[in-house]
């Protein structure tokens, strides 16, 4: 089967809706683990790779969730395909890498994704739209559950599961959230922020995880340590830290409206200005404007104007998927035509952001004070 | 003070980072503090970067040299300091001395906390139950109590049966 004939659309990715969506994109739980007779997959040879890939995969395929699933060995996509699926973040960009011997099997909610001989043999995830950490685990733990009882997983009472880095090692569980944070970014402290989450031994990253930079003040946050707390202690420890995070962003929101209004509204207003009307733009500069436009949204100076048809075009103009819509290859410059294009077209019924009176009933719960 | 990355030149940037009342120092020069991303404070975490550092020289140490092999794999700590990654589930035990050290510095425990597959789990629990009887049984048969001697004896051999059933599934 052709995986765009199976991906859900943008459009309907776009319309998802969780608790916190506003600040919160999406919450993820990922479980590493590996069988116990096999090389871990950087180190093993091709045939053991195979092996390893005939044994997983037949085994995640049987299991109820992942009825009617998308299963592919990796060698079976196209370096386009590959992309894409790191674009709506189902795959990471290290298992775009891989060809054969690896493989992916995806559910049809596109709720589940598992990665076989990534950087190890299983590395399973539970997608949640918003802030939905609990859910995600409870799901990713029975798939789990279910999988050890047809799989001999690697495992050590003293060390837990056993992985190719020594950093996964223990639950091998890895927690995350995907937060949009154009207030702290604006209000200037998203680095004290940064720097006091890591104090507290977890990891910031930037949209594509791993050693990427944060596009569209969008940020990744995750558990790093994994042997010595269990899975459900790390869970409540993320939610504590998202919550904290979450009352910044929307104080920084308030008092950046109540004390830069003017501020606000000039980087809003502009970034409107330039997705509206431009002929050529770069899929970075359209992130970074496309979330100064949700966060307007957000504050409802777009009346009318649904989240949906921002992060749709989060989803549709980043480069895989510009250029999956044409049939011949696009240079970079190309692409940055037809998706100023694409972006101005989407846009041609939006109006220009509203100003709102200052203390305008409080409708929204942003004028809050602070205190 | 040299950089602990190229141990060539002059460390200028000092990293200092505390989790769980544990300090993790790091000095680099600015060229091996580039490389490693420490300017973007979004891409950089201690862990990652003292990954690449310390390990590879203590599990050498502690493994009596470069030479040690996983009977398994066939690893060496020589890969280990090129991947960052281990060779095979084995290479835990292989490596463990050396190891111990990096998985302190690096999480917040040095025994696993949380889930344990099923099966396992039924034989843990089992074998802890066995070693508690048993030593009921020498206490009875030091008392001199022959009658619950007999029955905890019963008990054992129920238990060790279904330990081995387990084994044998």
């Amino acid at each position: 089967m052709d995986i765009h004939d199976f991906l859900i659309s943008p459009a309907e990715t776009a319309r998802r809706k969780g608790p916190h969506d506003r600040i919160v994109m999406s919450s993820r739980v990922r479980l590493a683990r590996n069988l116990k007779d096999a090389p871990f997959p950087g180190w093993a040879k091709k045939p053991d790779r195979l092996k390893v890939l005939d044994t997983i995969r037949p085994a995640v395929e049987s299991l109820p969730e992942m009825k009617d699933a998308f299963s592919a060995s990796m060698d079976s996509l196209s370096s386009l395909d590959k992309q894409i699926l790191v674009e709506r973040h189902l795959i990471s960009r290290e298992h775009a890498a891989k060809t054969s011997g690896s493989g992916l099997i995806l559910n049809r909610e596109e709720t589940i994704c598992v990665m076989v001989n990534e950087e190890d043999h299983l590395r399973m995830q539970a997608l949640r739209p918003g802030l939905q950490l609990r859910q995600a685990w409870t799901a990713i733990d029975s798939l789990d559950s279910q999988l050890e009882k047809k799989l001999d997983y690697a495992f050590s009472p003293e060390l837990g599961y056993l992985t190719a880095c020594p950093t996964n090692i223990g639950t091998g569980i890895r927690v995350s959230a995907m937060l949009h944070l154009p207030g702290l970014v604006l209000a200037e402290q998203i680095n004290p922020i940064i720097q006091s989450v890591n104090k507290l031994g977890l990891a910031v990253r930037g949209l594509y995880g791993e050693g990427t930079e944060a596009l569209g003040n969008v940020f990744q946050v995750s558990n790093q340590m994994t042997l010595g707390e269990s899975e459900s202690a790390i869970v409540e420890r993320l939610e504590k830290v998202l919550a904290q995070i979450i009352e910044h962003e929307e104080n920084a929101r308030a008092t950046l409206l109540e004390k830069k209004p003017k501020m606000v509204y000039n980087h809003i207003g502009r970034a409107y200005g330039i997705l509206a009307n431009a002929h050529s733009i770069s899929s970075k500069e359209t992130m970074n404007l496309l979330s100064l436009m949700r966060l307007g949204v957000d504050l409802e100076l777009f009346p009318g104007i649904d989240r949906s048809l921002v992060d749709e075009l989060f989803i549709l103009t980043q480069p895989a998927h510009l250029q999956k819509q044409h049939a011949e290859k696009l240079s970079a410059e190309e692409r940055d035509l037809l998706r100023a294009d694409m972006v101005r077209g989407r846009l041609k019924n939006v109006s220009r952001p509203v100003v709102r009176p200052p203390a305008a009933g409080g409708s929204t719960g942003l004028d809050k004070p602070d205190k | 003070m040299l950089c602990c990355i190229c141990k060539e030149r002059e460390a200028t940037v000092h990293l200092t980072q505390i989790a769980d009342n544990k300090m993790q120092k790091v000095d680099l020069c600015e060229e091996c503090a580039k490389n490693k991303g420490v300017n973007d404070p979004t891409g950089f975490s201690l862990a990652d970067l003292l990954l690449g550092l310390g390990a590879s020289q203590e599990i050498e140490q502690a493994s009596g040299g470069a030479d040690t092999r996983c009977p398994r794999c066939g690893f060496t700590q020589a890969d280990f300091k090129k991947a960052g990654r281990l060779g095979c589930p084995e290479c835990y035990k292989t490596f463990a001395e050396g190891l111990e050290t990096l998985l302190k510095s690096m999480h917040k425990g040095t025994r696993h906390v949380g889930k344990v597959p099923d099966s396992l789990r039924q034989t843990r629990d089992l074998s802890d139950r066995l070693k508690m009887l048993q030593k009921k049984l020498a206490k009875a048969i030091e008392e001199e109590n022959f009658e619950e001697a007999a029955l905890l004896r019963d008990e054992i051999k129920q238990m060790n049966a279904r330990l081995s059933n387990i084994a044998a599934t």
